[in-house]
């Protein structure tokens, strides 16, 4: 009796547990984080909550370091998305041949990605360190002048997006390989008989058949660089000054350095919201070009 | 002959390229084995007599034997966690179609980790949980959970489902079926969204900062440790460094087809 009741229910006895996980983990924290963002807090015994209705919105958006950090997070975004996607094509073209070695190299180059963000991120403050780092002494090895890197506000942004870019190119380079390997081979063969160069057989044929891995290998990567939180607060804890304060790095001190938990949700929920608009934006441009 | 120069051309911007991005792990590794001295100078950068004094003040003065103990017990108690709910969820979303469960599931991995955050913190604090495994587990089931549901769903979906309909002929329960048939032979498929998981919530380092305290801290918090005010202890910093990459790498070389088929799943859900 009990097994048929079972049987009967098994969809529901066995999904209900991580739905409930998931609402209980999940959709709890974002109605609360909604909620306490129309109210003042500050965490402490004394002040209880107070209604504040749109200040922390209306305060955030007049505020210079609020958009100041918008402007980190859309350049480290860009760049990083940028040259990670173009180098992880050009490179996937390369390891995708076959050359002495190719599974050792593949395996090597899975290691940056797997590698913990935090300790790597401090490994690069090391290699980043003005006068015993190793990217100034390969600078004057080849004849320039060494740089500030993550202690000038004009350079912090791009040195962090070139840990990012070390750390993820190999993400791109692996699905844009798994999707180079499922390339169908007769398009090739008639170009070859057409007389065609191996540079115009990358743009005509390659680089439009791989087009729609190269959008999900980008999707999933904007997801992730917009979010990028660990590298920033091992390194430059958004610093100089507020350089390198991207949204997620403010929305962290908001809340767990000055404990203004009412500012910090109504922060998040425009992050979210920016977040959201980037995936409906993506998932709209894979569907224009048909991928 | 020139094509001879060309293959030969090839394998050497391919190793070119994986040399390049080797490079800070192997500046890492040779940091860790040099001397504060040593490290500022930037005489004898490749040679040099290699010091152990990095490795045993990271287990003796910094105890790093316990945090290795507290990243193990909440990375493996968050993937058994996560197994547990993730399997048979990812199987019922699978046979039944449950497309928008999938879905409202996957959205965990869109929403910033951060969003939870002071919720958690706010009704842990409450419960009396912060600084205890149980915060620190059920939150990295939140990374987890997805990662298992999605790469087994597509796994489930390709079994043959010739067995276990024979099965159910034979009398067997639903229960069994998956129990008996399928888990046995879905091996591949959990050892992928098993190593994902680990992976992932060993390398955690946010919900580690505000949940964890003296008693449970992980080894990316515990890192930290050798940031003081007065001096930065890079010999310090790059053996411990080591010893957090160490088990992952390992994992990863080891179950490499694993590994990337995992990263490749999750980046194609995603």
């Amino acid at each position: 009796m009990r097994t048929a009741w079972l049987d009967k229910n098994i969809k529901w006895v066995f999904t209900l547990p991580a739905v409930l996980f998931v609402i209980l983990m999940m959709a709890f924290p974002i109605f609360y984080t909604v909620r306490i963002s129309f109210f003042e807090w500050s965490m402490s015994a004394v002040t209880p909550p107070r209604w504040v209705g749109l200040d922390n919105y209306i305060e955030l958006l007049n505020s210079e370091r609020f958009w100041q950090s918008v402007k980190a997070t859309l350049y480290f975004t860009v760049l990083a998305l940028v040259v990670e996607t173009v180098l992880g094509v050009a490179i996937a073209l390369v390891l995708f041949r076959e050359y002495k070695g190719k599974n050792i190299a593949k395996t090597l180059f899975l290691l940056p990605m797997v590698s913990t963000p935090v300790a790597m991120g401090l490994v690069w403050l090391l290699i980043y360190e003005p006068t015993i780092g190793a990217a100034n002494m390969m600078l004057k090895w080849f004849g320039f002048k060494p740089l500030e890197w993550l202690g000038n506000v004009n350079q912090a942004i791009p040195s962090l997006a070139i840990i990012d870019i070390w750390q993820w190119t190999p993400m791109v380079c692996l699905i844009v390989m798994a999707g180079l390997s499922t390339l169908p081979k007769d398009p090739y063969e008639s170009a070859e008989v057409d007389g065609a160069s191996a540079w115009q057989k990358l743009i005509y044929i390659t680089l439009p058949l791989v087009r729609p891995t190269i959008i999900v290998a980008m999707m999933l990567r904007l997801i992730d660089v917009l979010k990028t939180f660990d590298i920033i607060y091992a390194t430059t804890q958004g610093g100089p000054g507020s350089a390198s304060e991207t949204l997620n790095i403010y929305t962290y001190m908001l809340g767990f350095q000055f404990f203004k938990l009412g500012s910090a949700s109504s922060l998040l929920v425009i992050f979210f919201t920016i977040i959201l608009i980037f995936t409906l934006l993506m998932i709209w441009i894979r569907k224009r070009l048909g991928a | 002959m020139k094509q001879k120069s060309k293959a030969a051309l090839l394998s050497t911007s391919a190793w070119l390229i994986i040399l390049i991005f080797s490079f800070p792990l192997l500046w890492m590794v040779l940091a860790s084995f040099k001397t504060q001295a040593q490290i500022m100078s930037t005489d004898n950068l490749l040679i040099f007599k290699p010091t152990l004094k990095n490795y045993s003040a990271v287990f003796e003065q910094y105890n790093f034997m316990k945090y290795i103990g507290n990243s193990a017990v909440v990375a493996l108690g968050s993937t058994l966690g996560s197994l547990l709910l993730g399997l048979p969820a990812a199987y019922a979303i699978a046979r039944y179609k449950l497309q928008g469960l999938a879905l409202t599931i996957l959205v965990a991995r869109i929403i910033p980790a951060i969003t939870f955050l002071i919720p958690w913190f706010i009704l842990f604090s409450g419960l009396k949980l912060v600084d205890t495994f149980t915060a620190l587990i059920l939150t990295h089931m939140l990374v987890g959970l997805p990662f298992i549901i999605w790469i087994m769903i597509p796994f489930f979906e390709s079994l043959p489902q010739e067995i276990e309909e024979a099965a159910l002929i034979d009398g067997c329960s639903k229960f069994k079926v998956f129990l008996r048939i399928v888990l046995p032979i879905s091996g591949p498929g959990v050892i992928t969204s098993s190593l994902m998981s680990i992976i992932f919530s060993w390398n955690n380092f946010l919900f580690s900062i505000i949940l964890a305290g003296e008693k449970t801290k992980t080894l990316p918090v515990a890192i930290f440790n050798f940031i003081s005010y007065s001096e930065v202890n890079w010999g310090g910093i790059m053996a411990a460094a080591c010893i957090i990459t160490l088990p992952i790498i390992l994992i990863a070389l080891v179950a490499q087809r694993y590994v990337v088929s995992g990263l490749a799943a999750g980046a194609l859900k995603g």
